[in-house]
């Protein structure tokens, strides 16, 4: 537990109402979706800079660890406090600043929801591409921090793709400025890419100045069914070829097919070994070209039906079949490992068979599904955590995964990050002289190494 | 026996949380307050560390665990689907189990549990409402399920029946032979401050024949009683009725109170076999109507020229249950009725059993986002289905300094029935 001396500081700080040593608040703020459990000492809910400034002094003076929080739905424990100390969230720094339709640029703070923030800039026509499954409830900050991304990525690219400027706090306490509010900008360092992705450990992210696009004037949302798995995946290079690139290039293999089917109402004939959920968005006359030239070049690879949603509705039971994969894995065990690899997109049959073999020789199911369009599969690996050795099996196949993916030229994480989740495996990644590299600005920038301590890179190794 | 289910047997149902926050999105609590502590998976968490023996309920903890509407508005968007609102019910179960129902609960209890003095305070109403309740609408309210001093006086209440509903009907109304048997349970609501509303159930009912039971023994539900988390009480009135229902011999057990029609056919479904039957026999009245063709009757009503533009609430109660079509259908069939859907028309209107009484300024912002969802509308009317829903919508729409009225769709379907004649 912290001293009261210090609890009273940060109190005199943020204000005693935002600062909670309540035990119901440390066990509210000790997880995300990682599901894995450490307290934080103290949880405080900062509104301003300059008190988060204050704080992370107070902290190198007293050694407390620090750990940033937006809304928890990472999958990866970026957002927990491994070694205790302060908990800072977001939920008070939930401003929209500013939506400067001239320049077509937002100012944001950390806390704002991503779809709330989408919604914001669509009602003047203006558009925020990058869409985490978890749009509904995560926060930009988060967002950046973790440098999301989600189905639309394949057009548009990812979070890190729209962030042009950033307000940090420094871990030692200093507020400074990245980048700015111009399309163009070289002056010094990139440092707004480096802090995109950097999951909270270089600095803290309290304002966010994004880049905004024109609001496409339609979408229109088509499924296409294949009888191979390599039928689908050459689709993808098929419409590649084509000079298409569609918002979103959605895939499911034969596996997840069949989940789905058992847990809904999904009508599919039994020969579907693999699915394409495929949506292009602009103005009208070219989305209906698009639709009718994509139908056309898949034709050829074992295409057994293709819908086009004529209507909103219909485009939304397309979209339905996608949601409902999540859930669906559930009957089939009940725990999995989501891992999310991205390959190169030609690679991605490749991938697959990868992973079917991995299955095949530890005899545990392993779904795959996810974005087709940038190579960035959705790894679902199933076990039941009660059954003697599955566990074990369960963490073998994760590291043949990774393998292989490397192996393809591919990333053991596209979009989640590393957090604790991933540590144990970044040596198979990164080189030893790269993650020097990156511990370098580590320890250059954080001395006392207490903010966000104990992620990317496990401890044991950032002490040799 | 009447049984609920212990925290403990929440065990695994609560293991299924996976953490991953979507809840977040759609918590009025937490959409209003922001704190992790007043959302599902935070309360998910809570309920882990309680059961593992890390934390018991007292201080904060006991605080969040009051601050769930048990609108169930999270498991919809569950992609596990936990059933949070079970979860904290059974744990403020366990909370007055442990440490004594707390003052709110207490006053619910002995309100509610005891039929005699609410005929008696339903009388005196007149005289307590002045101290309590602002004039609007005109008329003054009382406090009746709720303990007066937790009442705030810039609260609009609707003003109390002399005559409770069911001293006012007969308790078998004969129909015709060859149309059903329904008996008609109607709520506290009804019963003591929206009578109309009853006797437009009635009339409807009767315009298609049916032989309509009203026991006058009835009691409340208690789902008031689960939100406190008051089981003695819960268990007791499930009990009477089921004593008071099983005398008459009947098809369905028909409410027009979305609690209600919860508390019968889901909260006791879990109760015991001997409920098996009232849970499945129970059925919302506008269910009822449309399986039994009154669309259709209404549809051949000629359209009034001037409308009144008129929007649906879902209450949770029924939406959380699926019924979302048929209180719609039998709007839009109206004749005078021109039907508008709102934005959100399916989040809680705050009310949440007894949680506006103890947490009245969460539940006033709550309301505050429906009033404004009202507005934007621009319909006069707000019809829903559940007399709990009707306070707190009009109360929102005073708070608002907006027009509009908060009815039950049968208030309207009174008036187009009228038009058979």
């Amino acid at each position: 537990m912290l001293d009261k001396k210090i609890i009273n500081k940060i109190r005199g700080i943020v204000g005693k109402e935002h600062v909670s040593t309540e035990m119901s608040d440390r066990i509210c703020y000790s997880y995300d979706a990682l599901k894995l459990k450490f307290l934080p000492d103290v949880v405080v809910h900062p509104v301003t800079a300059e008190e988060i400034s204050q704080i992370m002094k107070l902290a190198n003076i007293e050694l407390i660890p620090v750990s940033p929080r937006g809304a928890a739905s990472g999958m990866t424990g970026g957002a927990v406090p491994v070694q205790g100390g302060i908990l800072l969230s977001f939920e008070r720094m939930n401003r929209i600043i500013d939506v400067d339709e001239d320049n077509l640029v937002a100012t944001v703070e950390p806390g704002v929801i991503t779809e709330a923030f989408q919604k914001r800039v669509e009602k003047v026509g203006l558009f925020y591409p990058p869409d985490p499954a978890s749009l509904k409830f995560s926060t930009l900050g988060g967002n950046v921090a973790e440098c999301a991304g989600g189905p639309r990525c394949v057009k548009y690219g990812v979070t890190k793709d729209f962030i042009i400027g950033l307000e940090v706090v420094t871990p030692t306490g200093d507020i400074i400025t990245t980048g700015g509010p111009t399309m163009k900008g070289v002056v010094g360092y990139d440092l707004t890419k480096l802090m995109c992705g950097s999951e909270g450990t270089l600095g803290i992210i309290t304002k966010i100045i994004i880049k905004l696009l024109p609001l496409p004037e339609a979408k229109k949302t088509m499924l296409v069914l294949f009888d191979t798995l390599d039928g689908a995946a050459e689709a993808v290079s098929a419409i590649t070829r084509a000079k298409i690139i569609p918002t979103t290039l959605e895939f499911m293999d034969g596996r997840t097919i069949d989940c789905v089917r058992k847990a809904t109402s999904l009508e599919v004939p039994d020969e579907v070994q693999a699915l394409l959920i495929i949506e292009v968005d602009g103005d009208r006359d070219t989305i209906e070209r698009q639709a009718d030239r994509i139908a056309q070049v898949v034709q050829p690879l074992g295409v057994i039906e293709t819908r086009i949603a004529e209507t909103a509705a219909e485009s939304e039971a397309l979209w339905q079949i996608r949601r409902s994969v999540s859930p669906a894995l559930r009957n089939v065990m009940p725990n999995k490992f989501n891992e999310d690899i991205c390959v190169p997109r030609s690679k991605v049959p490749e991938m697959i068979r990868k992973v079917d073999e991995i299955s095949n020789r530890l005899g545990m199911p392993i779904v795959n599904y996810g974005h087709a369009g940038d190579g960035n599969i959705h790894v679902n690996i199933m076990f039941d955590q009660n059954e003697p050795g599955m566990l074990a099996n369960a963490q073998q196949a994760i590291e043949d995964v990774f393998k292989g993916a490397l192996e393809l030229g591919g990333t053991m994480s596209g979009e989640h990050g590393v957090g604790i989740a991933k540590a144990p495996y970044i040596p198979l990644e990164v080189t030893p002289e790269a993650a020097l590299y990156m511990k370098a600005i580590k320890k250059s920038l954080d001395p006392n190494n207490i903010l966000n301590p104990g992620k990317i890179f496990l401890e044991e190794q950032e002490q040799d | 026996m009447a049984k609920l289910k212990e925290l403990e047997d929440y065990r695994e149902e609560i293991e299924q949380c996976v953490k991953c926050g979507a809840c977040r999105a759609h918590c009025p609590v937490f959409i209003a307050e922001n704190r992790e502590g007043r959302v599902a998976r935070g309360k998910i968490a809570l309920a882990q560390s309680v059961l593992a023996g890390e934390v018991d309920f007292s201080g904060k903890v006991l605080e969040d665990m009051s601050q769930c509407l048990l609108c169930g508005s999270c498991c919809a968007q569950c992609p596990n689907k936990v059933h949070t609102e079970d979860i904290v019910a059974a744990a403020r179960r366990r909370i007055a189990k442990e440490r004594g129902l707390s003052l709110f609960g207490k006053g619910v209890a002995a309100v509610l549990g005891r039929p005699k003095l609410m005929n008696m305070l339903a009388k005196s109403g007149g005289a307590l409402s002045s101290l309590l309740f602002k004039k609007i609408p005109k008329e003054s309210g009382l406090r009746l399920r709720f303990p007066a001093p937790y009442i705030e006086k810039d609260r609009t209440l609707p003003p109390v029946t002399a005559k409770p509903f069911r001293e006012r009907v007969p308790e078998i109304i004969p129909g015709d032979p060859a149309q059903p048997t329904v008996l008609f349970f109607t709520g506290c609501g009804i019963n003591y401050m929206y009578p109309e509303i009853g006797e437009a159930f009635i009339k409807a009912l009767k315009f298609l024949g049916v032989t309509i039971i009203t026991p006058k023994d009835q009691a409340c539900c208690g789902l008031p009683a689960v939100s406190a988390g008051a089981t003695g009480t819960v268990e007791k009135l499930a009990e009477e009725n089921l004593a008071a229902i099983g005398r008459h011999s009947f098809d369905y057990i028909v409410t027009a109170c979305a609690s209600c029609n919860a508390g019968l056919g889901n909260i006791y479904a879990e109760m015991g076999e001997e409920f098996t039957e009232v849970s499945a026999k129970t059925m919302d009245i506008f269910v009822f109507l449309a399986k039994h063709g009154l669309p259709e009757k209404l549809e051949t009503l000629p359209k009034a020229k001037n409308r009144t533009r008129v929007t649906y609430h879902d209450p949770c109660h029924l939406r959380t249950q699926g019924i979302t079509k048929e209180p719609r259908q039998i709007l839009k069939a109206l004749p005078q009725v021109d039907y508008v859907e709102m934005e959100d028309a399916g989040t809680c209107c705050g009310l949440g059993g007894t949680y506006s009484v103890y947490h009245y300024e969460t539940s006033k912002k709550i309301g505050a986002r429906k009033a404004a969802h009202i507005a934007e509308s621009q319909a006069d009317l707000v019809a829903t289905d559940c007399p709990g829903c009707i306070m707190q919508l009009q109360d929102s729409i005073n708070h608002a300094d907006q027009k509009q009225q908060a009815v039950h769709i049968l208030n309207l379907l009174n008036e187009a029935l009228d038009q058979f004649k």
